[in-house]
């Protein structure tokens, strides 16, 4: 230690250190030069892209659902409302142990395990981070309250409220209003993605999903800062939604639930047109569904039930084609009078059976069955209220296909002409070009005569009956049907001009003939069975009907069996034939024109026609069972108190 | 001793001096003052900001300051240059805190760093250490032959290990590094042949592999390949640097402004209030602020080497010459690492983050710089 001490230049030191000092100095500056340049190659240069990272970081753009426009009825009934309910929700990054979580919320409130792995398909599905996920819908207030005690113990999970769409007339209503479902990608595909920001449903069938871009509304939007756990610190802008619109319906509530209670047990479709309008006023489809089943999500169980044969309640029978039957005579025969083929009183002799000239094939009326005989000397009118087909198959001879054909599709058979009604089926009207283009056959003789009494081919809707029926009550004046009455409770009645051209007779008086022969079919009782209307036994002879009522019966074969063996009444259910009756009334000044249809309900007039008359009754009669004074014209109103003075002196009216 | 001069009396040497300031009297240095207040001043702005305001928390740090400053004052009173002789002592007694923090030591996060001795504030013996060691070399080299000799050499790489590795086995990576450039610094200002440190620089490159294998731990590696790469992972491992840079980038020249950063207010920013404050002070107060904060750090680095020069002895030159230069190198690696420039280690921004072992350690060194200047104009002789 001695020689160190002893070898010690302190001036030599110092120059030593200093230098290396020195050195320090300039390494320190060189140091926080490289600092200083990436300071500014970061805060200078790159600013823009860190500026937008963070903006990207904190900024997000939210969709504001919109709420969907309300339904009503002409009436002003709530058919489709929007109804707060109670969803729990889990942002699972706030989820310390899913597991754990999921297993207590199980004690507090029903939640099967089919439910848990529904929910986990969601949370696959959510591409937010932090953005939350249902578990469960729809919550009572008791299990609200059972999860609000033990909020502290599920962190990440949370009550929401949220608006659903709710139908409070439920399953009457279902096929004619629609319902609303979640949004498939293929249906993303057919709107305007960006106006679906945020909805998760939209309307499947009927008004909601034709309406669907007026009821949805205008999607609004919310720019908010998050911080780096997802919540929302602020809103920085925010541009409202527009909501959608309320629409009117022309639908009766009131009248919709009679049509639906009066098929009873029976499956079918109804369809009731306002003819001053062509408004739909019923459209009744049974069995059918319960449409707020879909709205969170219909269960499996529930769309099996929905999907049973036989029953399908997903099936619009108000819709869909069937044999039309003898309800097409009435415009059979208007054809053959303006067509100048047959006059009112040519009469045809009919023994119950009719051989086609040139063809070995005999064809039976449906009396042959009933008692080997046919319904002696008939007229047009006769033909009409007895429904005789011997007539009308002499007259289809004469008349031919191609003149049938276009004078029935004036009247709306073989296109849906229905406005805002897109998925009805256009039925059949069949024709030479029809055949050849769908069949790649010609047209036989044979098949004329089928087509006269809406047999064979022939194919209509309930809707396209009840059109049919409209135009025939209008005397020719054609009102396509229509679902919408107005937007907005205080909204105009829309008015559509027809597209179609109104059917114009060579002798207006010839649909006086008609309405008369159709008002017969119900009211013409004075004679035995050969000379009384074929519903007068069903509907006009117990009641005492203080309007007329025009009708025609239908009976639909479902497999050719008619022809060829006994009518057996104790055919199995799937084989009977369908039933069938159209109506207006008042004849004198038409209110209301109807179809009903009736799977398997075998008799027309029997079966169909007494529920034509329910509907008519609740919709044309006020709480005494008169006519509702709006219903009644000046002329009528005359005539209507006459025959009331008659009914007082004890004489059978009408 | 109220006429212009006086005698003072110190370790058996008689000088006569002029009249002195207030600031001589005090031992205090008013630029090196100055410009700690000043960092201290626009640190606990930065701070007030990161912590969200939090009363508690900045309550917390103030008192730290205090007590850093208190510890500053008296060390300044003393004459370091009575420490070279203690200086061995002080090196062992260090050294055994070390090895029971291994053996006793409190841990947390997985490192076992802390010692908890009843009616003493819990505190790191690495922390001591940060003043020891350096004190310990320049005492050593003060005695020996400037340049220094191969054997001392030798020596003192093994003072400079001991304590390094008990560190390093805490394990506390980034500290034992710390302490090791601390001293190695005394070495580099002793004269060490430029030789020597560049073969020492090759051996430690070619050794890289092997550290990587044997020594590392997993998060290390991570550390580091996140570093090189943080968008290989970018919500996990290399999260804190996207974010800090992010935060740094979008502040731009002047700032979103005091209290606007949003990186930082939202939580995106992690660890805003300690190792990553630097994040918070560019996003709000941008480059300017950024470059008013290294300004302020150069005249505090500045004062010190400039004290280091003007030393009169060998002992205090490199003291002060390694303080200064740490110092330096705590700011360089805290902002190069939140700048993306340097891997993750945990050093905290020095007297701007949050936490107080370190203010107090840092004023300790400061303290002793002043005590270097303010004293050593006086002769001493060393008493060997």
């Amino acid at each position: 230690m001695l020689d160190d001490i002893t070898l010690k230049d302190h001036s030599l030191e110092r120059r030593i250190f200093l230098s290396r000092l020195f050195i320090g100095a300039v390494i320190t500056l060189l140091l926080i030069a490289i600092l200083v340049l990436r300071l500014v190659y970061l805060q200078v240069f790159q600013h823009q892209y860190f500026s937008t990272i963070s903006d990207n970081n904190r900024i997000y753009l939210q969709a504001i659902v919109p709420t969907r426009g309300r339904i009503y009825d002409r009436n002003g009934v709530l058919l489709a409302d929007n109804k707060p309910s109670y969803n729990l929700t889990v942002v699972r990054e706030n989820v310390p142990d899913m597991n754990a979580s999921l297993d207590f919320i199980q004690t507090l409130i029903p939640l099967p395990n089919e439910e848990i792995e529904k929910y986990q398909q969601r949370q696959r599905r959510r591409n937010v981070p932090f953005s939350s996920v249902p578990l469960a819908y729809d919550l009572s207030e008791e299990e609200i309250a059972r999860l609000a005690v033990n909020q502290f113990r599920l962190p990440g999970f949370q009550v929401e409220a949220q608006l659903v769409r709710n139908y409070p007339l439920g399953a009457p209503i279902a096929h004619a209003v629609g319902y609303l479902s979640s949004i498939t990608e293929q249906e993303l595909r057919t709107v305007n993605a960006e106006n679906y920001e945020g909805t998760h449903q939209v309307g499947k069938i009927g008004v909601e999903r034709f309406y669907e871009s007026i009821l949805h509304g205008q999607v609004g939007y919310e720019t908010v800062e998050k911080n780096a756990r997802g919540q929302i610190m602020k809103v920085l802008d925010r541009s409202d939604p527009v909501p959608g619109e309320d629409l009117v319906l022309h639908l009766d509530s009131r009248l919709q639930l009679t049509a639906w209670e009066a098929l009873g047990d029976f499956r079918g479709g109804i369809v009731a047109l306002d003819v001053n309008t062509g408004g739909v006023l019923a459209m009744v489809s049974k069995p059918s569904f319960d449409p707020n089943l879909f709205v969170n999500g219909i269960s499996q169980r529930d769309y099996e039930m929905l999907n049973q044969p036989i029953q399908t309640p997903l099936f619009n029978r108000a819709l869909a084609k069937y044999s039309p039957g003898s309800t097409v005579k009435p415009f059979v025969g208007l054809a053959g009078l303006d067509y100048s083929i047959r006059t009112p009183d040519y009469q045809v002799s009919d023994p119950g059976y009719f051989n086609l000239p040139g063809d070995s094939h005999t064809y039976h009326d449906w009396t042959w069955w009933q008692t080997e005989s046919g319904h002696d000397q008939v007229n047009l009118a006769k033909a009409i209220y007895q429904s005789c087909d011997i007539y009308f198959w002499d007259l289809a001879v004469d008349l031919g296909i191609d003149r049938m054909s276009q004078f029935m599709g004036r009247f709306g058979f073989g296109q849906n002409t229905a406005i805002d009604i897109p998925q009805a089926s256009a039925g059949i009207l069949p024709s030479r070009d029809w055949k050849m283009e769908t069949i790649g056959q010609p047209w036989y003789p044979g098949e004329t005569l089928n087509s006269a009494i809406g047999q064979g081919y022939s194919e209509a809707t309930p809707l396209q009956l009840a059109t049919a029926t409209l135009v025939m009550a209008n005397k020719g004046e054609w009102h396509q049907p229509v679902m919408l009455k107005q937007l907005g409770l205080d909204g105009e009645v829309i008015e559509h001009a027809s597209e179609i051209p109104d059917v114009s007779l060579r002798n207006p008086d010839d649909w006086n003939f008609i309405h008369q022969a159709m008002q017969d079919v119900v009211h013409k009782g004075i004679g035995g069975f050969r000379d009384t209307g074929s519903a007068y036994y069903y509907i006009a002879r117990e009641s005492n009907m203080p309007y007329h009522m025009a009708g025609k019966s239908g009976t639909a074969q479902v497999v050719g069996i008619a022809d060829d063996f006994d009518n057996n009444a104790e055919i199995e259910e799937r084989f009977r034939d369908h039933a069938l009756f159209i109506a207006f009334a008042p004849v004198e000044n038409p209110q209301i024109a109807l179809a009903v249809f009736v799977e398997h309900g075998e008799g027309g007039s029997a079966v169909a026609g007494p529920i034509a008359k329910e509907i008519l009754d609740a919709y044309l009669l006020d709480e005494f069972g008169q006519v509702k004074p709006e219903f009644i014209s000046e002329v009528e109103s005359k005539q209507l108190s006459a025959t009331h003075e008659l009914s007082e002196t004890g004489r059978t009216p009408l | 001793m109220s006429s212009s001069a006086y005698v003072r009396k110190l370790g058996g040497g008689f000088v006569l001096e002029k009249r002195r300031s207030i600031w001589e009297r005090l031992n205090l240095d008013p630029p090196l003052l100055f410009a700690l207040f000043v960092l201290i001043g626009f640190g606990f702005m930065v701070l007030y900001s990161a912590t969200d305001s939090n009363q508690a928390e900045l309550k917390r740090q103030a008192i730290f300051m205090g007590i850093g400053f208190i510890v500053m004052f008296v060390v300044a009173q003393i004459d370091v240059r009575v420490m070279r002789r203690w200086a061995p002592l002080m090196y062992l007694f260090s050294l055994v805190l070390l090895l029971l923090v291994l053996f006793l030591g409190s841990s947390s996060k997985g490192a076992q760093r802390w010692l908890d001795f009843p009616g003493l504030p819990r505190f790191q013996p690495s922390e001591i250490m940060k003043v020891v060691l350096p004190l310990t070399l320049a005492a050593y080299f003060s005695r020996r032959a400037i340049p220094p000799r191969f054997k001392h050499i030798g020596w003192a790489l093994v003072i400079l290990m001991l304590p390094a590795a008990l560190i390093a086995i805490e394990p506390d990576l980034g500290t034992a590094l710390l302490i090791a450039v601390s001293g190695i610094f005394v070495l580099l200002l002793s004269g060490i042949s430029w030789k020597l440190v560049f073969s020492a620089l090759g051996a430690g490159i070619l050794s890289i592999p092997a550290l990587w294998i044997f020594y590392l731990q997993d998060y290390q590696k991570l550390r580091i390949l996140t570093f090189l790469n943080p968008e290989n992972d970018p919500l996990g491992a290399g999260w804190n640097i996207i974010q800090s840079k992010t935060a740094i980038g979008s502040g731009g020249l002047y700032g979103k402004g005091w209290l606007n950063g949003v990186q930082s207010r939202l939580d995106f920013l992690p660890e805003g209030q300690t190792d990553f404050i630097v994040a918070v002070l560019g996003e709000e107060l941008g480059l300017a602020g950024i470059v008013f904060l290294l300004i302020l750090y150069l005249l505090i680095i500045g004062r010190g080497l400039y004290i280091a020069a003007v030393s009169t002895d060998m002992f205090t030159r490199l003291l002060a010459g390694s303080i200064s230069l740490t110092f330096f190198v705590y700011v360089f690696v805290n902002i190069g690492m939140v700048s993306g420039i340097l891997p993750v280690v945990g050093v905290p921004l020095p007297l701007v983050s949050l936490g107080g072992t370190s203010v107090v350690t840092l004023m300790l060194g400061f303290g002793i710089l002043m005590s270097i200047h303010s004293h050593g104009k006086t002769a001493f002789r060393y008493a060997d």
